[in-house]
Formats: C-alpha cells, sequence, structure tokens
C-alpha cells in the first residue's frame, strides 16, 4: 500500500497502454457495428414472455381480479395473481433498504403503475392482449401525496403490516452531528440564512429499460437469472435467501447494460415475477419493461425537502449549519443506502467548507408513490447535500454583499487541513479547493464576467454567474462501517496470467457504460507491463466472478480498481521468485522495471513477464505451486473525495423566461486518472445529467397520485440540441489512501453542476428580490416571476 | 399456438432482397429484430420519444417501432449492421470510436442512423446543424459533444 503515483505523465509506452493513456475503449467496436448483447437480444429457445398488468390507482383496494377474458386469449398460458404468490410465501420481498414492498398485491394497491398481476404467454403480443383482457375491481382509498400532510396525526396510515409501534408513515428519525453545537453556534452568529429548498423527484431513466430471463431447469434444479442489474452478486445471495434455492444452484448473469445510474440497483418485481413464472412452467421467462413501466414504477431518486439554517459572521466566516429534511420515500424505502444510512452520505452537507458546528436530521415518509430512494447517477443522497449547501453559501455571499466566489475562497476547507475531519464524522482523504475554484475563475475569464455583467444589468439584460464547489464522497466501504443488508461493502478481481503472457481478469464490479473493460485492463498493463489488448476483463457471471457489490456510488475504480492493482502486485510478487529461479538471482537482488525483473546493477540479465508467465507453467522450481494468479478482496481504509469547482454563466430571456446555458467551465479533481478519454467522457455525461435535473426533469404528482412524468414527451431527457459546450479542466490530487491515487469520477459532475446553474439564475435575478428557485427552473417558473416582479420583454 | 394471418412482402435490407411472410401488426422493428435477427436497431420507447430504433428507409430516417412491416414493402433499408464497409468500420464508425462517443452504447446505432442520414443529405454541416440531426435521438450517458464531434470529424475527413 505504499506505493502512490504522483507522476502524471504515463510510464508505459502507448503499446502498453497503462495509466494515463487515452486508449480506445475495447468494448466500442461491437458496440458501433450493431453487435452489443443487452437482454432484448438474447432470445433462449422455448422462451415464454411475461407482460405485467398495472394499476390506474394510487390507492386502492382490489375487490377481485377476473383473468378468465385473459386466459382465453390465444397464446396467454397462465395469469399470476398476489394470492397465487401468497401461497408460496412470495408475495412480498425485502428491499435493499431493508424494508419490504409487494411483489404482487393481495388486497391493496398503494401507488399508480403498481404490478397487480402478471401474464404469461408465447408471445410478447399475445402477453399484452392478456394484460388488456384482465378486469380488476378496484375500491379507491385516500391518496397521500404529500409526505408533510403524511405526517399530520389524521393521515391514513398507510403500512399497516409494519409492528404495533410503527403505525405510522414516518419510516424512520436519522440525526447526525452535534445539536447543541450547531445550535449555540447559530444563536452566536451575526446573521442566519434559511432557506426551504426541494430537490424534486427525478428517474435516471435510462435509454435500456429493466428486464430479465429467468431460466429454471427442473432437471439440474439450477436457476439462470440473464438480468440488468449493477450488482450481480448481491442479487444472487437476495435470491437465495428469499426463494430458499441454494446459492450454488443459481446463476447471475449480465449482458452488456444499456445505462444503470442506480436504476438498476434494486430487485424489481417484475424480475421475481420472470423467476415465478419460470419455476411454475420450467421455460425460460423473459420480462422486459416499456419506457413508461420504467418512468412509472421503477426506483426514483431524490424528493428530499430540506431546510437549512447556516450561521455566519457579518464579514461572512461560516460558522454553523443545522439542516432539516424530509424524505418522501413512496411506500416502501427501496433506497439502496449502506444499512447504517438511511439518508445515504447526505451530512456531507457541511460540503467543501470549514464549519464548525453541523447537525442534520432527515425523517423518512410514506406516501401514495412508487418505492425507491435510489441515486440518480450520484453517490447515496450526496447530490442533495451539495446542492443544499451551494446554495445555501451562494444565499449567504449575496446577503451579505460579498462576492460568492470571494466567500467560498475565505471558508474552504485550506490543503493544510486534510485529512479533514467533518462536524458530521467524515475524514476528507485530500484536497485543494482554492485551486480548483481558481482554476476555473482564470479559464471562464470570472472578474471580466462581473463587468459585463454589471453593464448589461445597468441596460436591463438578465445574466448570471453561477458557481459550485462541491465536494463528493464515494467509494463504499470501508466494510466496518458499510453494508447492504449485512453484506459488506469490499469488492474483488482475480487474474490469471495464461503461459503465453495474456490474461484474464474478472471483477465484483458491473460496467453498464463506464468502461470497465477498457480501465481494468490498463492498471493491470501499469501493474504488470501486460499490454492492455492482452487482457480481458470480464464481470457480471457469478459462477465465475469473485464476490463484490457491484457498481455504483462511483465505488469500482476506488474498490474493485484497488482490487486489481493489489491482486497485479500479488502476482508481481511471485513473478520475483520466478524470475529468480529462471535467473539463478537471490530474490532480493532483483528490481522491477517496466514489466520485467533484472538484476540490480546488470539490466541486461532480466526476465519479462511474458517469460516468467511461460515459466510458471513450464519450468517453475520445485515446491512452488505451478500458475501464476491472484485474487484480492479490497476493502478501502476510507472513502474517497473528488471534488470540483464549476462556474456557469446564464443569460435569460425575459419574454419567454427561458434560461440559456452560455459557458459552463467544469475544473475536476478526481486524483489520478486512468484514462483521460474515458474520464472526460464521464464528465461530459454527468454534467448533462446535472443540467437535467436543473432545468428540464421532474417527475410530479396530481392529487390523485397520477404521475405527470410517464413519457419521454413529459419527462424531458435533454438532446443534443440542449446540450451546452461543456468547457472541462482538471487539477490533480491523489488520494493517499488508494492504491493507485485514484478516486472515481462517475457522478461527480451530476452531483456538482445542478446547483451551479441555479445559482447563475439566482444570481441574474437577486437584484429584483428573488432569493431562491427550486429545480428545475422551467421557463414557465422564470416567466412567472419576471411577471411578478414587473420584468417585461 | 395461435395463428395469423401473414403478408407476404420484400425488402431490401442492407443491400440483400429479402422476400418474407410477416404477421400485419408486427412493425419494421419487430421484423428486422425477430425475422432478420438484425439486434443492432435498438428498441426502447416503442412510441418514437428515443430514436433508439433508428434506421434508414429509402434514404430517409424512420423510427422502425412506429413503421409497420407491411408499410416498408418494397423498401431498401439500411440498418447498424449495413454501414461498415466490406467488412471494415465506416468513416462515421471510425470516428465515432476515435472519438470515444459510445458509452453504455445502446443508444449509438440509433445515433449512428441518424448521423449516416444526415451526412448523406448535408456532407458538410455545421454543428448546431449535427444537433439539430440528432436531435431525435437521446443518449443518456450523455456523450453528446463527443458524438458531434465524430460526425464533423468524418465530414471533415471525407473532403480530404
Amino acid at each position: 500500500m505504499s506505493e502512490t503515483y504522483h507522476a502524471q505523465a504515463p510510464t508505459t509506452t502507448p503499446e502498453v497502454g497503462g495509466m494515463g493513456h487515452a486508449l480506445k475503449r475495447r468494448e466500442d467496436p461491437r458496440f458501433i457495428r450493431g453487435k452489443g448483447e443487452y437482454i432484448e437480444d438474447v432470445m433462449l429457445p422455448g422462451m415464454l414472455w411475461l407482460d405485467i398488468v398495472r394499476s390506474p390507482y394510487a390507492h386502492a383496494t382490489i375487490r377481485g381480479i377476473d383473468a378468465s377474458e385473459a386466459l382465453k386469449v390465444p397464446g396467454v398460458l397462465a395469469v399470476i395473481t398476489g394470492r397465487d404468490l401468497e401461497a408460496a410465501g412470495l408475495h412480498w420481498m425485502p428491499t435493499l433498504a431493508g424494508d419490504r414492498q409487494m411483489v404482487l398485491p393481495t388486497d391493496t394497491v398503494m401507488y399508480q403503475a403498481q404490478e397487480v398481476a402478471a401474464i404469461v404467454a408465447d408471445s410478447r403480443y399475445a402477453a399484452a392482449d392478456g394484460v388488456a383482457a384482465v378486469l380488476v375491481d378496484y375500491e379507491p382509498l385516500p391518496v397521500v401525496v404529500d409526505p408533510f400532510k403524511a405526517l399530520e396525526p389524521d393521515a391514513p396510515v398507510l403500512r399497516p403490516d409494519r409492528g404495533p409501534d410503527k403505525q405510522t408513515n414516518r419510516i424512520w428519525h436519522w440525526e447526525s452531528g452535534d445539536k447543541a453545537a450547531a445550535d449555540t453556534a447559530l444563536a452566536g452568529s451575526d446573521v442566519v440564512i434559511s432557506e426551504d429548498i426541494y430537490i424534486p423527484r427525478i428517474h435516471v431513466a435510462s435509454i435500456e429499460t429493466c428486464g430479465c430471463i429467468a431460466d429454471w431447469d427442473p432437471v439440474r434444479e439450477h436457476l439462470t437469472v440473464h438480468m440488468t442489474t449493477q450488482a450481480p452478486h448481491a442479487i444472487r445471495t437476495v435470491f437465495s435467501l428469499v426463494s430458499k434455492i441454494p446459492e450454488h444452484k443459481i446463476r447471475i448473469k449480465t449482458h452488456d447494460i444499456g445505462g444503470g445510474f442506480g436504476g438498476k440497483v434494486p430487485v424489481y418485481p417484475g424480475y421475481v415475477l420472470a423467476v415465478v413464472a419460470s419455476l411454475t412452467t420450467g421455460k425460460p421467462v423473459k420480462w422486459i419493461e416499456d419506457r413508461s413501466e420504467n418512468l412509472q414504477a421503477d426506483s426514483f431518486a431524490r424528493d428530499y425537502h430540506v431546510h437549512c439554517d447556516l450561521g455566519t459572521t457579518k464579514d461572512g466566516r461560516l460558522t454553523g449549519l443545522r439542516v432539516r429534511t424530509i424524505a418522501d420515500h413512496g411506500y416502501s424505502d427501496a433506497a439502496a443506502d449502506p444499512s447504517k444510512f438511511p439518508a445515504g452520505l447526505f451530512n456531507v452537507i457541511t460540503g467543501s467548507y470549514d464549519l464548525p458546528a453541523a447537525f442534520v436530521e432527515v425523517d423518512g415518509v410514506y406516501t401514495n408513490k412508487p418505492p425507491g430512494g435510489v441515486a440518480y447517477r450520484c453517490s447515496f443522497r450526496v447530490t442533495e447535500a451539495v446542492h443544499s449547501i451551494e446554495r445555501m453559501v451562494d444565499i449567504a455571499a449575496h446577503q451579505l454583499g460579498i462576492d460568492p466566489a470571494e466567500l467560498r475562497m475565505k471558508n474552504f476547507i485550506q490543503p493544510d487541513q486534510f485529512p479533514y475531519h467533518s462536524a458530521t464524522g467524515w475524514e476528507y482523504d485530500s484536497g485543494n479547493y482554492p485551486a480548483a475554484l481558481r482554476k476555473a475563475m482564470e479559464i471562464i475569464g470570472y472578474d471580466e464576467l462581473r463587468r459585463e455583467q454589471a453593464e448589461k444589468r445597468a441596460r436591463g439584460e438578465l445574466m448570471g454567474i453561477g458557481i459550485s464547489s462541491f465536494t463528493e464522497i464515494v467509494g463504499a466501504g470501508p466494510s466496518h462501517t458499510f453494508d447492504i443488508l449485512g453484506i459488506k461493502m469490499f469488492d474483488s478481481c482475480e487474474i490469471r496470467i495464461h503461459p503465453t503472457g495474456s490474461a484474464i481478469a474478472r471483477l465484483g464490479v458491473q460496467s453498464q457504460g463506464q468502461g470497465h473493460e477498457t480501465t481494468f485492463a490498463q492498471i493491470i498493463a501499469e501493474e504488470l507491463g501486460i499490454p492492455a489488448t492482452d487482457i480481458t476483463i470480464e464481470e457480471g457471471d457469478t459462477d465465475t466472478a469473485p464476490y463484490g457489490l457491484g457498481t455504483y456510488a462511483s465505488r469500482s475504480t476506488p474498490t474493485a480498481g484497488a482490487a486489481t492493482a493489489i491482486a497485479a502486485r500479488k502476482i508481481r510478487d511471485k513473478a520475483r521468485l520466478l524470475a529468480a529461479h529462471l535467473l539463478e538471482a537471490n530474490p532480493d537482488d532483483l528490481e522491477w522495471t517496466n514489466g520485467k525483473w533484472s538484476v540490480k546493477g546488470s539490466p541486461d540479465r532480466f526476465k519479462t513477464i511474458q517469460e516468467i508467465a511461460f515459466a510458471a507453467y513450464t519450468n517453475h522450481p520445485q515446491g512452488m505451486e505451478a500458475g501464476l494468479e491472484a485474487v484480492d478482496y479490497y476493502d478501502p481504509p476510507n472513502l474517497t473525495f473528488p471534488f470540483g469547482s464549476y462556474i456557469c454563466v446564464v443569460d435569460i430571456d425575459k419574454g419567454t423566461g427561458q434560461v440559456k446555458v452560455r459557458r459552463f467551465v467544469a475544473v475536476d479533481d478526481c486524483g489520478n486518472i486512468i484514462n483521460p478519454m474515458i474520464v472526460d467522457g464521464q464528465i461530459h455525461g454527468g454534467l448533462t445529467m446535472g443540467l437535467a435535473p436543473a432545468l428540464y426533469e421532474a417527475i410530479t404528482y396530481d392529487e390523485q397520485g397520477n404521475n405527470q412524468a410517464g413519457t419521454f414527451l413529459d419527462y424531458l431527457v435533454p438532446t443534443a440540441m440542449e446540450t451546452p459546450a461543456w468547457e472541462t479542466d482538471k487539477t490533480i490530487t491523489p488520494s493517499p489512501h488508494h492504491p493507485l491515487g485514484a478516486k472515481g469520477v462517475g457522478e461527480s459532475a451530476t452531483v456538482g453542476a445542478p446547483p451551479a446553474i441555479a445559482n447563475a439564475v439566482v444570481d441574474a435575478l437577486w437584484h429584483l428580490g428573488v432569493r431562491h428557485i427550486d429545480i428545475p427552473i422551467t421557463p414557465q417558473k422564470v416567466w412567472a416571476i419576471l411577471r411578478e416582479k414587473g420584468v417585461t420583454a | 399456438m395461435n395463428e395469423i394471418e401473414t403478408i407476404a412482402i420484400e425488402l431490401t435490407v442492407n443491400g440483400r432482397r429479402r422476400a418474407l411472410k410477416v404477421a400485419p401488426h408486427h412493425t419494421l422493428l419487430d421484423v428486422l429484430r425477430d425475422d432478420l435477427e438484425l439486434t443492432g436497431t435498438k428498441e426502447c420507447c416503442l412510441v418514437g420519444e428515443c430514436g433508439a430504433c433508428t434506421v434508414i428507409v429509402d434514404g430517409r430516417t424512420v423510427d422502425s417501432c412506429l413503421m409497420l412491416a407491411v408499410e416498408a414493402d418494397g423498401a431498401a433499408v439500411t440498418t447498424v449492421e449495413g454501414l461498415a464497409i466490406d467488412g471494415r468500420l465506416s468513416p462515421l464508425q471510425a470516428a465515432f470510436l476515435d472519438k470515444g462517443a459510445a458509452q453504455c452504447g445502446f443508444c449509438i446505432p440509433g445515433q449512428l442512423m441518424s448521423a449516416h442520414a444526415l451526412l448523406a443529405l448535408n456532407p458538410h454541416p455545421t454543428l448546431a446543424e449535427v444537433q439539430e440531426g440528432l436531435a431525435g435521438n437521446l443518449c443518456r450517458c450523455a456523450g453528446y459533444q463527443q458524438i458531434s464531434e465524430a460526425v464533423l470529424a468524418t465530414a471533415e475527413g471525407a473532403d480530404r
């Protein structure tokens, strides 16, 4: 663990392709030829299809289900209802957050689009016709959409199935930090800034929806589930525990995954229904949800109602933070948060600032909405935290009349304070926040923009400049603190070097577009000098890969990436003994450079890793095990803390209220970089997924609980037209505890971008008396504000 | 097994003539994926909102989920599998590889078809024209800039 990379120029040749090379992605040739293999492309002989009857009501009693007409539809073979599952004890299932949710209801539906029955048929069209022919008799019940109303004493208890001491819609109450210290700090502050900030419900909307093929072999008594999951091993264990099928009789197999972003972590009822259907029929059963099912029923993200009180001195020194939050989880807490953290890592809300006191409390609440609380391309609830603190700091700056950049500089955790212990208990590993903000300000020409803004304001034009200086917290474990349903959050890599010097590595994580086949090969290339092109990376087959917790929360590089480096170093250690044998030298007299062990002082006496690999199978010394392979289960000693500073410039159309992002500079620091092209792609994607909730996306419900964003016409995913020309740059502050000095990057931009945009909009409107606007900042919202303030085009 | 009346159609798919009997309710997407096993064309929303199933029919881009197979009778259809030239990546495909335009890859066949059709109609598009040409193709990994750069680089390369 003593080895830490600081050099940024690649140390390997382009042919080897270790860290720092912008290697072309090895998965891309199949993608751009149309030869990717996604779940919808997998067809098995004799396969049946499953489709789902869904509730039109958000809350209703099921008085009866009449499937007789459905069973007459040609091709329909079976109908599965909640009563059928109840007989097998499978009508409820655990969520990853330790709550439970219905697979199918027996009596009551709890949200619009909830699964009510399943149709099994010999074709997709027959299954869909069967769905249309099922008659369900519903009696509507009062609907609870507003989480604040859900907490009122006369609200109907939505989950009477919970224990007698839990007959309330409050799921849990969670606290972090020191309440007395925060109260004292705020009481002694010159100014306390208070604001309500709503971070709305949104959906990851990966372009590939969720799906699976469950394939039960009644002769072998073996279940294979081909599925779209970000966490194959955890799914296998949960399936085994719930179904009682022994774990060695279950194989989870992923294929190419068309985007995940957190939405493919949970177990959805459709997966379980396909398994039940296959167990019943003895045939493979395929379920693929359609787009509206995906948007209406799958796990959502966010839905946090945050109230912040931020204390400050008159000259802008932050003194304390108090945060009270209502978290709307729908009818079940189906978050994918570690069990000790029901609100995820939301208490990283002190952000990039040296805040001496903080207290955070969160109440999880049930409502008649789909279950969830998964991520939207962010580590556990970090986006909610970053949006809140970055909005609050900006409001403080404006209210005190201090430039937002100056106020941030004044309160940043300074480089010499790392490792930094936050008021809510985190140990930030490394950072240089002033450097990142300074760099962003230089690139965008901050001072000049402020002058331009003043001139434009004098002319009545609306231009705003917004900053976000975010700190991420990613890479869970450490396993002493982090688990999912009791399974510890380590991750793994197994490397086998073949006799001719090429290799295969298998990992416990699961790519959904992150380019693992390329980056993990580059790590091995870096460590062993084997060209990345000679290394196969394999994930997503639980029969072959070592156990791991999967890919989400930007954890693959911090955990499995580290495991890969350590496994490679174990191989290098054994290679040293083999080289000593081949060179007839003492192992202590050898040194490692660029894929070779050579005799110190005699650089022409060496053995390459390829020669050593061949010897491991053909000429290994007596008493040594044959072969050259290693496995590592890496348990990180701490999380990693990527960070960055973003600056956004917006122009607002006074006639339409439309916000145009004119410029957006993103300076990111994710520690050492494995593949700069992939990192850049991840940041671009993350920025666009930050723009989306800032300006466009929200899932809203009417008072009857009808989802108002169930198609791509209503749920506005940005296209190429809306996406600004992102300007990206970086600083590099390696993680001191990660073996490669890397930190993870996939979600930084999603976390950092929304407040930069929101801050820019409010900055453009502050002089009109606007303090805060909740995202998404739609033209309608801005237009209404402008009219209220008497601004016309 | 339920018997459904079928209708005979002829398509030229990626330059090859195919005589098929198709169910009247099957879409062009169904026939490409299920009957012809050309699974490069992806299925996502089935209502023409995402562009994942984009193919080129007689020179124009079409969401193949919105076109019945019988409507395509007699047409020339190009899918992503038809872009490579003698088994080698087309310049547009090569540019996607060079620019790192693909991430999860799911939308990429549709993006390639829209870009291919755009360049056929407008060999020298501006950035704004590229963005407009791709506006019907959602990419959630959001590599829009890299995709646009790949299209512009292809146009530039064709001039040399």
